[in-house]
């Protein structure tokens, strides 16, 4: 018999994140032929509601309040637990994003659920539903399955891939009204510090330096390139520690964990550290003026040179490209 | 004020992981305080320094454990507590966190702090899991916290963006790196750690058994990802090294 699947999605800059269609064709394996539904939660949603359908969900509800424009904890959770509480899903699943990270195991405590975090691929055989997910940073992998029927579990951007949008795919989309009251946080300012508005776990190309750019200046370069690939920039611990760049674009084993299609690693030596956030990229391609660098070990693609000379050169040639065809 | 710390040993970064009989071979291997954890215990100390009170670093673990707790109190902090669960085989991120929100729910506590993930299992459900079931308030990848009185402002992480939010004690807070900078422990605490109270209690003493720890999950395999063939280097001058790259790449 197929599951019923509650998929949440999450709405960043007045538009649906692409994991949470990633999630929904999770959720369209793990349903087995059962139901798909997708909820989406705002101030005011219902526009964004429909794509979901062609992305291979059943239905879709939206929730509307005022107090679901930005995300807290106490607001989303008490929505989605009056969702729950309706739907009785016997799956829940949403993105390893921020939200997810913060929200389900605290849905899956109340709920006494299992929860499976940051899972990068789905098995479905029948009623058994298998989970792998990265450990130790990335350095190692396991596989885990819920015991029992329910499941519930956060997905990890650019891994499992969105169902082909099928715009002949027909559901319906409900409103949902929902109570909130004892909100115990309150949002009082939202800083955007994230580059060109790329979000690097989401990034499909990042372009990462290292010690080696230098200075907060040498990371200009790299930042048109990103931008011209439509990319974000990344960097290693060290570039951080030096103060080239910010925390929050770090890349590593404390840091952030990316899975893009594209990563250039330039004028980074490819510490441990470094390669537990990023070392799973489909290819990787190493700009380093140290032969012998252990980042050179993992890269698909790489450059002896000098950073300052190839990046220019690349861009410009990538330009030059573009005009020729 | 009274701050609890929830503490992790893992392994150290640096660390080569190895499989054996299905399982990540820990034979051998450094063992640390999870780096975002370490964060939290730094945080607590500077909290207390500026609003007094008492620091207790609590973890979950074996009495190998009694190694990064030490390490906790060398740093500054002014009590440990270990609890033993040797008995229970395994444990999964419920069980974890029913142990320490059973513990804590018998504490006075105003501020609960930990990592936002351990670099080991990284699933980082174990503080908001402890923070439901207590029934408080949580703010999770926390990289400024401010208290005044018993309002709290925190900066946090969402992505790579900030957010500030505000909130009252109690709560629990998940450290993000950038947070602080965790000190070294220094010559004169690592002898006063060890003069320190470093409590161990099993789980008899919260009133928990075998029972209460039905897990939700199981494991099924553990595995190293596939060795990456070598890639190719690309010589030549650098103006041809970058056609021949991005011919390769197709971009």
């Amino acid at each position: 018999m197929g599951k019923k699947v509650l998929v949440i999605g999450e709405v960043r800059n007045g538009d649906v994140r692409g994991v949470s269609y990633e999630a929904v064709s999770a959720g369209v394996d793990i349903a087995n032929g059962g139901e798909v539904v997708a909820v989406v939660l705002g101030e005011d949603v219902r526009s964004l509601a429909e794509p979901f359908i062609s992305y291979g969900s059943d239905r879709v509800i939206a929730v509307n309040h005022p107090q679901l424009k930005g995300y807290t904890t106490d607001a989303y959770q008490q929505a989605i637990l009056q969702v729950i509480d309706e739907e009785k899903p016997d799956s829940i699943l949403m993105g390893h994003t921020s939200i997810g990270k913060d929200l389900s195991p605290r849905l899956a405590m109340k709920l006494g659920a299992g929860l499976i975090s940051d899972a990068v691929a789905v098995e479905v055989s029948g009623e058994e539903v298998v989970f792998t997910r990265p450990i130790y940073s990335g350095k190692a992998f396991e596989k885990e399955a819920p015991v029992g029927e329910k499941v519930m579990a956060t997905i990890r951007p650019n891994n499992i891939e969105a169902k082909e949008q099928d715009e002949s795919r027909t559901g319906a989309v409900e409103t949902f009204d929902v109570v909130l009251k004892d909100l115990r946080t309150v949002i009082k300012e939202v800083v955007q510090k994230a580059t060109a508005g790329v979000d690097l776990s989401e990034a499909n190309v990042i372009v990462a330096g290292g010690r080696g750019v230098k200075s907060k200046e040498g990371f200009e370069p790299l930042q048109e390139l990103a931008d011209y690939l439509g990319g974000a920039v990344g960097a290693s611990r060290g570039a951080c520690d030096a103060d080239y760049c910010d925390y929050a674009l770090q890349i590593g084993q404390t840091g952030k964990v990316v899975t893009p299609d594209l990563y250039f690693a330039i004028g980074i030596s490819g510490a441990i550290q470094h390669l537990a956030g990023m070392s799973n990229a489909k290819t990787i391609v190493a700009i380093n003026k140290d032969p012998d660098a252990p980042i050179f070990e993992i890269a698909d693609y790489g450059i002896v040179g000098d950073l300052f000379e190839i990046v220019p050169l690349l861009l410009g040639e990538l330009k030059k490209v573009e005009v020729r065809s | 004020m009274n701050i609890f710390v929830l503490m992790k040993r893992t392994f150290d970064t640096e660390e080569q992981i190895v499989v054996k009989d299905e399982q990540v071979d820990e034979s051998g291997a450094e063992f640390i305080i999870n780096p975002y954890d370490e964060y939290a215990i730094e945080e607590a100390i500077l909290q207390r320094d500026e609003h007094g009170g008492e620091v207790t670093v609590v973890t979950v673990g074996d009495e190998e454990a009694e190694k990064e707790l030490r390490t906790a109190l060398a740093m500054g902090a002014d009590k440990g507590v270990l609890i033993d669960r040797e008995e229970i085989e395994e444990l999964d991120q419920a069980g974890i966190a029913l142990i320490l929100s059973t513990y804590l729910s018998e504490q006075e506590y105003d501020l609960i702090l930990c990592g936002n993930v351990a670099v080991d299992g990284g699933s980082g459900q174990v503080g908001p899991r402890v923070a439901e079931r207590l029934g408080i308030a949580q703010v999770t990848t926390a990289t400024a916290i401010t208290i005044n009185g018993s309002q709290v402002t925190i900066r946090r992480d969402v992505e790579g963006d900030e957010e500030e939010v505000e909130v009252s004690l109690p709560v629990l807070i998940t450290a993000q790196q950038g947070l602080n900078d965790p000190r070294y422990p220094s010559l004169p605490g690592i002898m006063k750690a060890k003069k320190k109270p470093l409590e161990v209690i099993d789980l008899d003493d919260l009133d928990l058994d075998e029972e209460d720890f039905e897990l939700k999950t199981r494991n099924v395999e553990v595995f190293l990802p596939p060795k990456k063939e070598s890639g190719e280097m690309i010589d030549g001058e650098p103006a041809e090294q970058v056609k021949t790259l991005i011919a390769a790449l197709k971009i």
